[in-house]
């Protein structure tokens, strides 16, 4: 009952929003009515390029995530195991991480130009600093009690990294990864919105021009919907890969 | 005792930490099947040398002579939080019947049915006995047990002293355990080794003893503790 109640002002807001729109009180090219952003969504979905785009936009987003959570999980390993690789790569990565990455962008456009290369740059480059530090924090946290009995057990140095290290580090890693797919989408539509001929931000950009405001609207409800999808996800992950971890463990399960 | 060469033997063992000298020439010899309990003060160096003999610290002077793998289980129960119990009673077992090995190992300890059952489902006198079945199910010639009831309320103490006791006379390993308990060592030992600044100070055979009370005080004696009995 009290879960309803809280669905009761957003519902209210959007039903006043509508009527507000029926009656003409507020410009359609300033606030288009909730219905006719729904009919858009539709009409271009079946006639227009909106599920194409999404599937760009998305396979962006995908691509930087793999290539910068390669990167960051790659260093933040090294890092974590051996202090010489912390020596050698900490520093200069804390350094970089200091810059707002999106204050990058008019370099990156310089090197890269604006296409595909680029964006997918500007993604893998918020996902690999999340990834780096909490993989690194993660190994670091390891109990120690727990390398010695691995040493006790007879573990040799794999069988040490693949049973105690990374199972270890696993919640923080997650954590990472939740963080990632955050900046990732911030990433994302930046990138897009500063030049593209694709994709969810070409979308907006293109309806922009034609102060098309309900597809305005739609985009910026997509890339919402996305963003809340991926942390669902994330949170599925962490669910099923914790199961084992009294913070995460489903009540009653085992 | 017999001909065969003995489980443990420790000579002339010298380990310093900065100018302290905490494992002073300490000589020792465990016999194959022999449960030998260590007792003594905190700091007096019993679990320097249980590390010493598990090959997780180095010595600077002296010769040990131990099997390649004793099994060891700690005041903590070390186990995984993310594997369930058979995967954390087989840690380190290269068999392909590991998993059949878990379960007998767990059966012995009274957890036969609960092979898939997280750690942290467990009370500490369960997950200390799961503790005892991963050093066992390696079939270890010696068995390092470091103070592992500590922290067990009283009445589970009682019951994993019984555990035990039945557990080692089945795997008839030699034992080394580490306590403050001199109940604990009466109720366990064949021979009880008192220790003190770094060396062993005083032996006692359990089987010797005609009267356990005159035994415990003496212990205690030995230990520093006055009673007035």
């Amino acid at each position: 009952m009290v879960a309803l109640l809280s669905w009761l002002a957003p519902v209210l807001l959007l039903l006043v929003w509508e009527a507000a729109a029926q009656l003409g009180r507020i410009p359609p090219h300033l606030l288009p009515a909730p219905s006719k952003v729904a009919r858009t969504a539709f009409h271009l979905a079946v006639h227009g390029s909106l599920l194409h785009d999404l599937g760009i936009s998305l396979l962006r987003a995908a691509a930087g995530f793999a290539i910068g959570g390669s990167i960051g999980f790659a260093l933040g390993t090294a890092v974590g195991f051996s202090r010489i690789a912390e020596a050698l790569i900490d520093r200069s990565v804390q350094m970089i991480r200091a810059i707002p990455f999106l204050a990058l962008l008019p370099l990156v456009i310089v090197w890269l130009g604006v296409g595909e290369a680029e964006k997918i740059f500007l993604v893998a480059l918020g996902v690999t600093f999340p990834i780096y530090i909490n993989t690194t924090l993660g190994i670091r946290q390891v109990d120690p009690k727990l390398l010695e009995l691995g040493r006790v057990q007879g573990l040799g140095t794999a069988a040490m990294i693949r049973r105690i290290v990374l199972p270890g580090a696993l919640p923080s890693v997650l954590t990472g990864v939740r963080y990632a797919l955050a900046t990732a989408w911030l990433a994302l539509v930046v990138a897009e919105t500063i030049g593209a001929d694709a994709g969810i931000g070409f979308l907006a950009m293109d309806a922009r021009e034609f102060l098309r405001t309900d597809v305005i609207f739609l985009t910026i409800l997509i890339y919402a919907l996305i963003g809340v999808s991926a942390d669902w996800v994330a949170r599925r992950l962490e669910r099923r890969l914790l199961a084992w971890h009294p913070n995460f463990a489903s009540p009653g399960g085992r | 005792m017999s001909a065969l060469p003995p489980a443990v033997r420790v000579v002339n063992l010298v380990r310093r930490y900065g100018g302290r000298t905490v494992l002073n020439d300490l000589n020792l010899r465990i016999e194959r099947g022999e449960f030998v309990v260590l007792l003594g003060e905190s700091g007096c160096g019993k679990t320097t040398l249980l590390r010493a003999l598990a090959g997780l610290d180095h010595v600077q002077g002296g010769r040990i002579e131990a099997p390649r793998r004793p099994a060891m289980v700690f005041q903590e129960h070390r186990l995984l939080p993310w594997d369930p119990l058979w995967r954390n009673v087989a840690l380190g077992l290269q068999a392909a019947d590991a998993r059949a090995r878990a379960e007998a190992a767990l059966a012995e300890v009274g957890l036969g049915g609960r092979l898939d059952d997280w750690p942290r489902n467990l009370s500490g006198g369960q997950a200390q006995r799961v503790a005892l079945a991963r050093a066992l199910v390696q079939k270890p010639e010696l068995l390092l047990l470091d103070e592992p009831f500590a922290a067990l309320d009283a009445l589970t103490r009682i019951r994993m002293h019984a555990l035990v006791k039945q557990l080692v006379a089945r795997h008839r390993p030699a034992v080394l355990l580490v306590t403050h308990d001199v109940d604990e060592a009466i109720a366990l030992a064949d021979r009880i080794l008192v220790m003190r600044e770094g060396a062993i100070a005083a032996g006692y055979f359990v089987s010797d003893a005609r009267d356990p009370l005159a035994l415990r005080q003496s212990l205690l004696a030995e230990l520093g503790v006055t009673t007035f009995a």
